[in-house]
């Protein structure tokens, strides 16, 4: 593919593109709270700046309500949410210590080439200007799902699930020009509904466990339940006391 | 008003209703009487459609056929029946102190919400939709596992939200992958190449690739809320530190139907593929799951993670039973579906008044159910000897007619079946045994249990077991036609 004989908004939904992805290893690397929440306000407006270049590009106007369903939901409202819920339960400047920085951003790597290999077939049948990004949007989504493995914070796991989700959104603006509107307005209120409830949860957690850190969660799990029996100490039971 | 929407939005306007009467006493009425519209709203729809034929609405969002209109049927029932064991139990628990007014209201509404996605999801001829109810199915009762606010409380809907919300944006991905396929053959620019109507009557051509790839995507996420292992790490704790109520709809109805979703899926996939791929990745996880859950089971101190794991252990053997295919198979799945959620959803209940009288959820602790409240006890034990698969019991007759499509089509495959019974059977009575006879703690004393809904559904189980009656078995006859494209009897 010789890039130079795209026309100039085809190459401009490249770049931004691969932006998107950038961003993707910005929040991968990215160990404090509060500059993790804003790249994933810029991965939004990279995402609606692609989404309003294949409106313009591919003559789809429905598409320009994605843009702007994007701008209000991912680049205003969730990082507003997830900065107000950070300043409140007063985690902004926490910082966590990620365990081989480089070797997580090398694993991104891996996982970029591998998505490049599974579009291969899809990209072979498409014949949309935007079939390049494709396997980009696939790497946005496992990127995504690895953020939340590395992880231990509650609110970066969040920001991958949501990262996850623009890399769906993604998927379905460059491989088939954006899905239904009735689906898309239904996938973006679940979205919504997700985020005010992963708000309520971090209150939960910090009530139940003082901490937001996920690998405290350890009660519920086969191995801990026989400790338990062994040693007679036994958890509260959940029905009674 | 037709009846499709009246069936959607009873429990939808009752949610909204209860958002704000749900913490009073009347509460736990109108959860009751909305679930009565929606069941007899579903029943006069589904003998329409069995006199009738499948339904498209005018729209072309929603699809009433054979296959969804039995589940339909079936989740407004055991949605009902579940409301009428849910009203006195909440109202113990709030007396007990477990729950606030705020919180039962929030019960109340979500309950509600609940239904309405889960018959939205099980209705809509959009995938899109489809995928939409499901997640919303999810944020609806995620809260509700955390209703007791215990830090388990909280690490299960914990677990039970990321989990699914990442497994199923898999199958959101594999959406994307269908639709894409669709454009691709019928061209782009139309609003209606996502409808599940028009994908199926052009899936022959649709791109086998691009489809295999959606399916394994699919696969993933709608498993991952079937709890098809090694997918199911939320399952049992989510159903066992929710209240008790909630547990009986997600194991006897939430499961059903991501396993229709997939079933629906694979429809569309074994069309374009003309292979048995999809087949045999259900029958591998399917499989896998039932066995392993069925070991699971003699290592559980919890009586509802117990029974969790006995879900877990069905839901393997009906995706093993539609990835087998066939008509005898089919028929088979689609009949365990029904007992299956009958039965569950009736244990569920029994363990729920029989942790109620206990005063906790631990095995060791349950004992002599039968000499403190006889209903309780028999209750447990009839319903873990209809969910163990023996006869008289419908369980029994769906699972010999699984085993017998095993023989015909894979004969060496009847071993682990059969091997898997026998763990799963041990696993259940080991520790059913102690909790309904065994001597009563002192000064345990009998609570005020309705066991009604539990006697409907082992009435039922019992009588499918006995003899389907015909309408029931020239319906289940109409999906396996649709499903697999040949008749049974």
């Amino acid at each position: 593919m010789d890039f130079a004989q795209l026309s100039l908004y085809n190459q401009a939904i490249i770049v931004f593109a691969a932006l998107v992805l950038f961003t993707s290893f910005i929040m991968l690397a990215q160990a404090r709270m509060l500059p993790l929440i804003f790249a994933f306000a810029w991965q939004g407006v990279l995402l609606a700046i692609v989404t309003a270049l294949v409106a313009f590009v591919s003559d789809h106007p429905h598409l320009y309500i994605s843009a702007a369903l994007t701008v209000a939901l991912k680049v205003f409202l969730i990082p507003w949410l997830l900065y107000r819920l950070a300043v409140r339960l007063n985690i902004h400047y926490d910082a966590e210590a990620l365990r081989h920085p480089s070797l997580l951003l090398l694993a991104g790597a891996g996982l970029v080439i591998f998505s490049y290999y599974v579009a291969l077939p899809i990209v072979q049948l498409s014949g949309l200007a935007t079939r390049n990004t494709i396997a980009v949007s696939i790497a946005v989504v496992l990127i995504g799902m690895l953020l939340m493995i590395a992880r231990k914070k509650a609110v970066a796991q969040v920001i991958g699930f949501m990262s996850i989700e623009n890399g769906l959104f993604f998927s379905a603006v460059v491989s088939t020009y954006g899905m239904p509107l009735i689906v898309e307005l239904g996938v973006a209120f679940d979205v919504l509904v997700a985020a005010i409830l992963f708000g309520v949860f971090f209150f939960h957690m910090r009530e139940s466990f003082d901490t937001l850190d996920v690998d405290r969660l350890t009660r519920l799990s086969e191995v801990h339940e026989a400790l338990l029996v062994h040693e007679e100490t036994g958890k509260q039971p959940p029905d009674g006391t | 008003m037709t009846l499709l929407e009246v069936t959607l939005l009873t429990p939808l306007v009752g949610g909204l209703l209860l958002a704000f009467v749900g913490h009073r006493p009347i509460g736990g009425w109108i959860n009751v009487a909305v679930s009565v519209v929606t069941f007899a709203a579903s029943l006069i729809m589904a003998l329409d459609v069995f006199a009738g034929g499948p339904q498209l609405t005018t729209g072309k969002l929603f699809y009433i056929d054979a296959f969804n209109v039995y589940l339909v049927a079936l989740t407004a029932f055991v949605g009902l029946s579940t409301a009428i064991f849910s009203r006195p139990y909440m109202r113990h628990e709030v007396e007990i102190g477990r729950v606030t007014g705020g919180r039962l209201r929030l019960y109340h509404s979500m309950y509600q919400g609940f239904l309405f996605a889960m018959l939205l999801a099980l209705s809509t001829n959009n995938l899109g939709v489809l995928w939409v109810a499901m997640e919303a199915a999810t944020l609806t009762t995620v809260l509700l596992v955390s209703l007791y606010r215990t830090p388990e409380s909280v690490e299960a809907a914990w677990k039970y939200f990321i989990l699914c919300g990442v497994g199923i944006a898999q199958a959101l991905f594999g959406t994307v992958l269908v639709y894409f396929a669709a454009e691709q053959k019928l061209g782009a620019g139309r609003d209606d190449t996502l409808l599940w109507t028009v994908l199926h009557a052009s899936a022959s051509s649709l791109d086998p690739t691009v489809l295999s790839l959606a399916f394994v995507f699919l696969l993933v996420g709608y498993g991952t809320k079937v709890g098809l292992v090694p997918l199911h790490a939320w399952l049992p704790d989510a159903h066992s530190e929710g209240p008790t109520p909630m547990s009986a709809v997600l194991s006897g109805l939430l499961l059903n139907v991501a396993l229709y979703a997939l079933v629906r899926l694979k429809m569309l996939v074994d069309a374009s593929l003309h292979t048995h791929l999809a087949g045999y990745l259900m029958m591998g996880f399917g499989l896998v799951s039932f066995m392993v859950a069925g070991l699971f089971l003699h290592r559980q101190h919890d009586i509802k993670r117990m029974f969790s794991y006995s879900s877990i252990e069905h839901m393997g053997l009906m995706t093993y039973a539609f990835g087998l295919g066939g008509p005898l198979a089919t028929f088979g799945a689609l009949l365990h579906m029904t007992v299956h959620s009958l039965t569950k959803s009736a244990i569920f209940i029994t363990v729920g008044h029989a942790s109620q009288l206990a005063g906790t959820q631990r095995i060791d602790k349950i004992r002599g159910l039968i000499r403190t409240q006889p209903a309780v006890g028999w209750g447990l034990l009839i319903g873990t000897v209809a969910i163990a698969g023996f006869p008289p019991f419908g369980v029994f007759t769906s699972e010999f007619l699984l085993l017998t499509a095993t023989m015909k089509a894979w004969p060496w495959l009847a071993v682990p079946l059969l091997v898997g019974f026998g763990v799963a059977f041990a696993g259940l009575f080991r520790h059913l045994h102690p909790m309904v006879y065994g001597e009563p703690p002192p000064g345990q004393k009998p609570v005020h249990a309705n066991m009604l809904p539990v006697m409907l559904h082992l009435a039922l189980v019992l009588w499918l077991g006995l003899a389907i009656p015909g309408f029931l078995a020239r319906w289940f006859e109409q999906a396996t036609l649709l499903i697999s494209g040949a008749s049974p009897l």
